[in-house]
């Protein structure tokens, strides 16, 4: 112990210095952590008023402890079904349609071999994406619309009844994700077109001279090269199947497709500020939370032990 | 596979197999369809915005505008809230991107320097925050503790750092700025501040570029903020005008209309209109520069995807 002490002041002296040295860059770096601290750390530290009984009066730290009885109020109450299932249904189906899309799309532009028509086709698929929510999905209503939308225009004319999509749980679902596919797809592609654009022409020219057709390379070359960024992508994807895009959901819904439609983070918003029930909302925003947690993490693991590629 | 056993073909010009040509249907098809599907509602929104309300009521709107009219536009033009909304949403954006700029920067620059102790600590301190958040009631208590309700502030501040945009300039930094620079910084006795802004950021000119272009387009963008922290109608950005006329204004009930007929009618038919109007106006800013700066949304997509 006796000659360890010498060392470590010595250590810490160094330390010191070099932190003296470059204290500009520790007064420079406390703007923004101050910053995150308070728009982010603050915020988790009042989670606590998930176990709480929120009282306005004596604030987050003042309110009573409650335990685990608002997560029981949840879990008993018939809207706790309904609304996981809800949510379930549209992630499942963003994961069959939305997450596969963007991989097609760019396998596609990647095989076209006309650089003016590929630039086209890159250049109106990403567009869309700049369109806002709000923007989106009244574009949405009013294609949909059941009198005047021009979809329903053209189902009339087919000698077809008018289907009304808005008024709807069962098109619910499919409409999101279908609207989500046609604004996203393209600028999803992206990533992948650059994975695709950095596997070594080599490959491609050692499976043409092992006499693979185009499509068998698509198949053991392009897919296996762009492997990793789909896992990761699907990794990132399955973590976030509770988060459904509640901006936009929120603007979809109606009373009519409420049934389908009303999702965790829409539920939590309702309950929480609009309904002024504090404690029992961030009870379930803190479950979904949670949840998401272990499904980011045992997605990764998996995909490590499997693949070797992950997100940590 | 149906491939025969053929001899390995010699290099003559493009002689494509048949299972080479059906790939290339696929590929073309896939292409043509995506490029159609994604382009004609887009084309039509305009089309209709430019029609008679008769014209797209009746379905006559197929691709182009049918009996050409300004009346939408008229319509949208003398709607006050409209330039009220652009107005705001232009202060927050220019003001807000420039906010996230300073703060995101300040961030990534000690985090890239390896003189800076404890950085892997606040790294680790910053990147907890993207999978672990406090949630939409603890955050609106935050917000409301702090007075910033009901003020411009709240559109601004809170949205001024963002992990990801962090990590991104900060592999910037650590990748395509030469390590050289900041040496022979040091030497000529360039303090850290100094560093950062004479010789870093006019080198990092493509990345502050990418991160201001996300930052204005989500601010320009989104509206959940706005509706959950402002009630006064003239702080409004033109999102929640928007979401006012598209999704809620939705309000004219059809069987109402039934019973007054032909007003009505018109009514629903100039509405529907205007609607189809409002789209374009508001889509317009964003369309207009989407061209110009597609690139360095591109390059940003690629940076952000290199993981540091």
């Amino acid at each position: 112990m006796n000659y360890i002490a010498p060392n470590r002041t010595v250590r810490m002296k160094r330390i010191l210095r070099q932190m003296l040295n470059h204290w500009q860059l520790y007064v420079i770096f406390l703007f923004p952590l101050a910053h995150i601290i308070i728009f982010k750390y603050i915020p988790i530290y009042g989670i606590q008023i998930a176990m709480k009984k929120w009282n306005p009066v004596l604030g987050v730290e003042g309110s009573q402890w409650l335990g685990f009885k608002n997560f029981e109020q949840f879990f008993n109450s018939p809207d706790a079904v309904r609304i996981i299932l809800n949510t379930l249904r549209i992630s499942i189906l963003e994961l069959c349609l939305y997450f596969p899309s963007p991989i097609i799309l760019a396998l596609a532009v990647n095989a076209c071999g006309r650089q003016k028509f590929r630039k086209t086709v890159q250049m109106v698929t990403y567009a869309p994406h700049f369109i806002s929510t709000v923007i989106m999905v009244g574009i949405v209503m009013q294609l949909t619309d059941i009198r005047l939308g021009i979809i329903n225009v053209i189902i009339k004319a087919l000698g077809f009844e008018p289907i009304n999509f808005m008024g709807s749980t069962k098109m619910f679902p499919w409409l999101y994700v279908i609207s989500g596919v046609w604004q996203q797809a393209g600028y999803k592609s992206v990533m992948y077109i650059a994975a695709l654009a950095g596997i070594s022409p080599e490959l491609h020219e050692a499976a043409t001279v092992d006499g693979a057709n185009r499509f068998q390379r698509m198949r053991h070359v392009d897919i296996p090269g762009i492997l990793p960024t789909i896992v990761l992508m699907l990794i990132m994807d399955v973590g976030s199947m509770l988060n459904v895009g509640y901006t936009k959901v929120y603007l979809m819904q109606n009373s009519m497709n409420l049934g389908a439609s009303e999702i965790i983070s829409t539920y939590v918003y309702k309950v929480g500020l609009k309904q002024s029930n504090y404690s029992f909302s961030t009870a379930i925003d803190l479950m979904n939370t949670v949840v998401s947690l272990i499904l980011v993490t045992s997605t990764n693991y998996i995909s490590r032990r499997l693949t070797e590629t992950s997100l940590w | 596979m149906t491939q025969k056993i053929t001899p390995v073909k010699k290099k003559t010009k493009t002689t494509y197999s048949v299972s080479d040509i059906i790939f290339y249907v696929v590929v073309y098809g896939i292409l043509i369809f995506a490029l159609i599907a994604v382009a004609y509602p887009l084309i039509y929104v305009v089309s209709a915005s430019f029609s008679s309300p008769a014209a797209v009521s009746s379905g006559r709107v197929v691709l182009w505008p049918v009996q050409p009219t300004l009346l939408a536009y008229e319509t949208v033009i003398n709607y006050k809230n409209i330039w009220i909304g652009y107005q705001n949403s232009i202060l927050y954006m220019v003001v807000g991107t420039v906010f996230a700029l300073v703060f995101n920067t300040m961030a990534a620059f000690p985090l890239s320097r390896k003189e800076f102790i404890g950085r892997r600590f606040f790294t680790l301190v910053l990147a907890v925050t993207m999978y672990v958040s406090g949630g939409l009631v603890p955050t609106y208590l935050l917000i409301s503790s702090l007075h910033l309700l009901d003020t411009i502030w709240v559109m601004i501040i809170p949205t001024a750092t963002s992990v990801w945009h962090i990590i991104m300039i900060r592999t910037y930094f650590t990748n395509s700025v030469p390590e050289e620079l900041y040496e022979a910084g040091q030497l000529d006795g360039c303090s850290d501040i100094g560093y950062m802004i004479k010789i870093l950021i006019p080198l990092s000119g493509p990345i502050i570029a990418v991160i201001a272009l996300y930052t204005a387009v989500s601010i320009w963008n989104a509206y959940f903020n706005a509706m959950i922290y402002l009630t006064k109608q003239e702080l409004y950005p033109l999102q929640l005008f928007l979401r006012n006329i598209l999704t809620i204004g939705d309000s004219i009930n059809l069987e109402e209309a039934e019973e007054n007929i032909e007003e009505m009618q018109n009514l629903i038919g100039l509405s529907n209109l205007m609607r189809y109007a409002v789209i374009v106006v508001a889509s317009v800013p964003v369309m207009l520069i989407y061209p110009f700066v597609q690139r360095f949304f591109v390059k940003g997509v690629v940076v952000g995807s290199i993981k540091g």
